[in-house]
């Protein structure tokens, strides 16, 4: 791990390493997982023109293997610092909007981060627009404290953010954005979110738990999943529950 | 949910004393001898005692209410169980998506797991023109009518929420007081103050919709056992004190996330002293300290607020004597300050005399923490004291009808008759709101006492994040209901000392 701390190794990447170039083998028993990646795209290549990361960025989950699958997510990160809560991931007067359904889910997006203090002068969705420039959200301690609303992961995810990477988590948004599958939550070892400044281009790289800033050329580890292993491995909890018979499959 | 799961990292099991307080006056304290079983119309099955010669591991109450809800005879901070839930509660907020994501999964045509342990409360934003959020309430209705949901507290008629009989309000609020919460057992709810209901001795805790579809349809869960912090609460409460003062002192020890993943359990003859209303005020904000759930060992205290609200039989459980916590932490409550969370942290704690120079426009009385009758009886008391009238709007939003009716028929102690409505007239507050969540959580721009500028506000909530009430920079001071009816009295944070001595 000391090889992976801020001030080692800084490691020229090449860009166009398509280190995300792999085939995605996807569990059809699980639906989450594929609107996830639907969502995201099944890009191969890391693109860096800026203007295009967004609509290239990858995300490819590998249903084989155990523990925490393969697969990667690049695009431009946004960073927020600790204790972001739930109202300032998506404020109560948008609570009205219910996210099983489908028009409402898009607008519940187009809302994600707006309660963010003035502040934060780079807005995560640029005015007039519904969707967000970074696929990529990096916080800081305590993400998603507060309300149980399962909103919060959910808006996220409609804004277009594939994965978030804080330095911990409160409990029920990390429960949420696992059974969900609306983003995938990891955890850094260092705070990230001082390593990191909106805009930068990173990479995720789940199988290696490695985050790389091509900005700053530096990596960094990631904690492994833990617990939230299967489910997430899974799909969510209903498709956990369907492969380990719970419930049964359809 | 995976996980519930899921802490993505475990701390290591350590155990570990903390002495807190300014003395470690207290001595550890047994369980005393309280009924194990209470009202039991059906005997649940014995277990007939090991005849093997195994040792059983002592286990923490919450340990115990999840061995037994996943019927395991043991289990161990870390295990991840399928549980059965005893009941599940959702509302107006996130009710609609749990219930799209039980049709999507389970069928259009699927049926819950048990109409009579679905709890559905309309509450959030109730007393609206916002169309979508009326439109909510209608999809809860259907459901209710569809699945034939027993226990629906419906609200048709906004113009007076009095000519609606079943409407409640809060809900956690309305859980208790309508007899949903019982010792010993299992209640999950779509909203993160679920943890209120652990004053009763049960394991309570929030989850998202997706989780409360999948209970909805199955009527279990996959949770993740938390390991127990404990919470020795020692020594009388002084006359200035509520329970919001102590949970706000823990909070601001621990920190906003220094109960992550775990539960908290609050013992001590303190504790044994509160009311329910008291010990649920305690319980409610262990969110705020990231917990999974709090807990309150059951009680006389306990036993008798249930009397005639429930005829389910319960059977409440407490911790072993040689139950492992991971922490321990001791506070001599006698020798406590009332507090405040200064903007915009739960544990931003500072003492309310320190902040007697931040000038307020406004205060707030209401939601799950402090919009009980008690809490109500409290303000009224600082008031009655005084004598004075208020400075800045005071806005009052009972939690549920029965509070609200309570405030126009309770009498206040040595008010020679008054009720609390009428206390509060003659200090020149609002005229008590409809009961619901209010503008604890902002809402809709037309929820009363909703901050929709940027004003400094004490309120008796429980969260002060930015634009938690409406306006992102809004200022919140969360503090007792005496604190808050001081601050109103003098249109600046005061320690209520300054009118209850
Ligand atoms: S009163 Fe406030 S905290 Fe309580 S349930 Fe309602 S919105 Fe949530």
């Amino acid at each position: 791990m000391a090889l992976f701390s801020g001030t080692a190794t800084v490691v020229p990447r090449n860009l166009a390493l398509t280190s995300s170039a792999k085939l995605c083998v996807v569990r059809s028993s699980s639906p989450r997982f594929l609107s996830y990646l639907g969502k995201a795209g099944f890009g191969n290549r890391v693109a860096l023109s800026l203007s295009t990361v967004r609509a290239e960025s990858s995300a490819c989950l590998s249903g084989s293997g155990s523990g925490s699958g393969s697969g990667s997510f690049h695009g431009l990160c946004y960073v927020v610092g600790d204790n972001i809560d739930t109202d300032q991931i998506i404020p109560a007067e948008y609570l009205t909007l219910v996210p099983s359904k489908p028009d409402e889910y898009e607008k519940l997006g187009s809302y994600a981060m707006v309660g963010l203090p003035a502040s934060y002068a780079n807005r995560f969705i640029q005015p007039g627009h519904t969707k967000t420039n970074y696929s990529i959200l990096i916080a800081g301690a305590n993400f998603g404290c507060g309300s149980s609303r399962e909103h919060a992961p959910v808006a996220l995810g409609a804004s277009g953010v594939s994965a978030v990477v804080a330095h911990s988590y409160a409990r029920i948004f990390f429960r949420n954005s696992v059974a969900t599958g609306e983003v995938y939550p990891l955890e850094s070892q260092l705070r990230l979110c001082e390593e990191c400044t909106t805009g930068d281009v990173v990479t995720i790289e789940l199988g290696l738990n490695r985050f790389i800033n091509h900005t700053t050329g530096k990596e960094y580890l990631l904690k492994p999943i833990g617990d939230a292993g299967p489910v997430i491995e899974a799909g969510g909890i209903f498709a956990y529950a369907r492969k380990t018979g719970m419930i049964p499959s359809r | 949910m995976a996980s519930s799961l899921l802490s993505p990292s475990f701390t290591s099991f350590l155990r570990t004393k903390k002495d807190l307080s300014f003395s470690a006056l207290s001595s550890q304290r047994c369980p005393k001898g309280v009924p194990r079983r209470i009202r039991c119309a059906v005997a649940a099955p014995q277990r007939q005692p090991s005849t093997t010669g195994s040792v059983r591991t002592a286990m923490t109450m919450t340990e115990k209410i999840l061995a037994r809800a996943s019927e395991k005879a043991q289990l161990s901070p870390g295990d991840n169980v399928w549980v059965n839930i005893d009941i599940l509660m959702t509302h107006d907020v996130c009710g609609p998506g749990s219930i799209g994501i039980f049709k999507r999964e389970f069928g259009e045509d699927a049926k819950v797991w048990d109409r009579e342990k679905v709890v559905i409360i309309p509450d959030h934003y109730i007393f609206t023109s916002d169309e979508r959020a009326n439109r909510n309430v209608d999809i809860l209705r259907d459901f209710c009518h569809e699945q034939n949901i027993k226990y629906f507290y419906d609200i048709k008629d906004l113009s007076n929420f009095k000519v609606n009989p079943d409407y409640k309000g809060v809900c956690h609020v309305a859980l208790a007081q309508e007899g949903h919460c019982r010792p010993g057992e299992v209640l999950l709810g779509t909203d993160s103050h679920t943890c209120t209901a652990g004053a009763f001795g049960q394991f309570a805790t929030g989850i998202g919709n997706t989780d409360a579809g999948f209970v909805l349809g199955t009527g279990k869960l996959l949770l993740k056992v938390p390991p127990t912090l404990r919470f020795v609460l020692d020594g009388e409460m002084p006359d200035y004190l509520l329970s919001k003062d102590l949970i706000l002192q823990i909070i601001g020890e621990i920190s906003v996330a220094g109960a992550t993943y775990k539960a908290m359990e609050f013992v001590g003859t303190t504790v044994e002293s509160l009311t329910m209303e008291e010990r649920m005020t305690l319980c409610n904000m262990v969110v705020e300290a990231g917990g999974k759930n709090g807990v309150v060992p059951a009680d006389s205290t306990t036993f008798k607020y249930l009397e005639g609200k429930t005829s389910m039989p319960y059977e409440p459980v407490y911790s072993d004597q040689q139950a492992r916590f991971l922490s321990e932490y001791r506070f001599d409550v006698s020798k406590l300050e009332p507090v405040v969370a200064k903007p915009h942290s739960p544990d931003n704690r500072a003492l309310a005399r320190e902040c007697k120079d931040v000038k307020i426009d406004r205060v707030y009385i209401g939601s799950c923490t402090g919009g009980k009758t008690e809490d109500f009886l409290a303000a009224a008391k600082v008031f009655l004291a005084s004598g004075k009238t208020v400075k800045v709007p005071t806005f009052l939003v009972p939690a549920t009808q029965k509070v609200w009716m309570d405030l126009y028929s309770i009498p206040v102690p040595g008010s020679g008759g008054k009720t609390c409505s009428q206390i509060f007239e003659e200090a020149g507050c609002d005229t008590p709101a409809s009961p619901s969540c209010g503008a604890c959580l902002g809402g809709p721009k037309d929820t009363y006492a909703r901050m929709n500028e940027p004003k400094v506000c004490v309120s008796t909530t429980n969260r002060n994040f930015p634009g938690r009430m409406g306006h992102k920079e809004g200022q919140i001071y969360l503090a007792s209901p005496y604190t808050a009816a001081a601050s109103a009295l003098t249109g600046y944070v005061t320690d209520p000392r300054e009118f209850l001595q």
